[in-house]
């Protein structure tokens, strides 16, 4: 939530109502663009939903699953992209980022890895 | 005292601290909620058998959507503040507000749903399952008296119940059950099986921060408010911070949609 700059200092007083008409483009840019992000939400949604129907004769779960995941990341990327504003970020929040990113990518991996590494004589 | 970089970005980082600390403090959300994820994927990989379709996907669908909504709103919100329109502000904070409870709402009734559906191992070895209609005065399993009345249905394979996307036309109907029939009876609480403790545990640790993030977000739309006289941009990034943190919560419930409701 960055890049929309208001270079003039706010002044306390001029935040009244009738203060409205400052910077109408602004907002009406930014409401336009709230639409079309709130519809590409929607329509991710309605393919997820789609495709956990898809049938399971020809479809198994894993299958579904990958595909309603990949949708589930792009709609991640919409959300965190253009509504956290992270397409355009600090590099100091790239940075903390890319270290979770990291830390996360090795939880998930390791939890895997462990799935296939049972000590032997422990299962039962 | 002044509190440094409130409102002006420090020279090393380029961001005033608050955005900092938010980005640091999700950061550490992630790995939480990425703990409990990986945990969700080693129970499913090693499960026998995992239920499809116990949840209601319009009632998902519906939190999916208010919760975008009120992601929207939440933006149009700090955007009101960065203007200076004041107005606006509050309107997009008050919608944001009510998403939030019409979201806690539609949340409180599934739980409350999942609470009153019971199974019921019979005697005879079938299975009666169904939501809780009435339970007589005297009901009591261990002295098997009174009766147990559900609106259900009766299987004789317990793996019936697991996989309910895969079959058509399930005719349910009023069943009175006997107590002395009865062998056991437990309703779907965290208790009845993996996927519905992993159900409870991440949308009741979810449905936390949607509580936590509408007290912050009633605070700035109500006594918050008083800042943006007194010191409009620290009230802005504020609202930035605390849009910054609804926006993840958002963003947890994109991967729980699909994870619980929909797989």
């Amino acid at each position: 939530m960055s890049e929309l700059n208001n270079s003039e200092p706010h002044d306390a007083s001029l935040a009244s109502e009738s203060q409205s008409h400052e910077h109408p483009v602004d907002f009406q840019n930014y409401l336009r663009r709230c639409i079309y992000i709130f519809i590409s939400i929607l329509c991710a949604v309605s393919l997820m939903i789609w495709a956990s129907y898809l049938p399971h004769e020809h479809f198994s779960w894993a299958v579904k699953v990958t595909i309603i995941l990949a949708v589930a990341c792009c709609n991640a990327f919409v959300v965190a992209g253009f509504l956290m504003h992270l397409i355009s970020e600090k590099k100091m929040i790239y940075t903390v980022l890319s270290f979770t990113v990291f830390f996360f990518a090795g939880l998930l991996g390791l939890t895997v890895w462990a799935m296939q590494d049972f000590p032997a004589g422990t299962t039962h | 005292m002044d509190i440094p970089y409130t409102v002006q970005p420090r020279p090393e980082t380029g961001l005033y601290n608050a955005k900092v600390g938010i980005w640091l403090f999700l950061a550490s959300e992630v790995m939480l909620f990425g703990g409990l994820f990986s945990g969700y994927v080693l129970l499913r990989v090693g499960a026998d058998r995992w239920p499809h379709g116990w949840l209601n996907v319009t009632l998902g669908t519906a939190n999916t959507i208010i919760l975008a909504l009120s992601a929207i709103t939440t933006l149009l919100a700090w955007v009101a503040c960065k203007v200076g329109h004041f107005g606006k502000f509050r309107f997009f904070h008050a919608c944001t507000l009510l998403l939030a409870l019409s979201f806690l709402g539609i949340k409180s009734y599934e739980y409350h749903d999942k609470w009153i559906h019971y199974e019921i191992k019979l005697n005879d070895g079938t299975f009666a399952d169904g939501h809780l209609v009435e339970k007589s005065d005297d009901f009591d399993l261990a002295n098997k008296t009174g009766t147990f009345t559900i609106h259900g249905r009766i299987v004789t394979d317990e793996n019936d119940l697991y996989d309910l996307r895969s079959q058509k036309n399930i005719q349910l109907k009023e069943i009175i059950v006997a107590a002395a029939d009865i062998k056991s009876i437990e309703n779907y609480g965290p208790w009845h099986n993996t996927y519905l403790a992993l159900y409870f545990t991440l949308t009741g640790l979810h449905a936390l921060h949607i509580l936590g993030g509408s007290i912050v977000i009633g605070y700035l739309w109500g006594p918050g408010r008083r800042m943006w006289k007194t010191d409009h941009q620290r009230f802005t990034n504020r609202i930035e911070v605390s849009g910054l943190f609804w926006h993840f919560v958002d963003l947890v419930w994109i991967f729980l949609f699909p994870v619980l409701y929909l797989t």
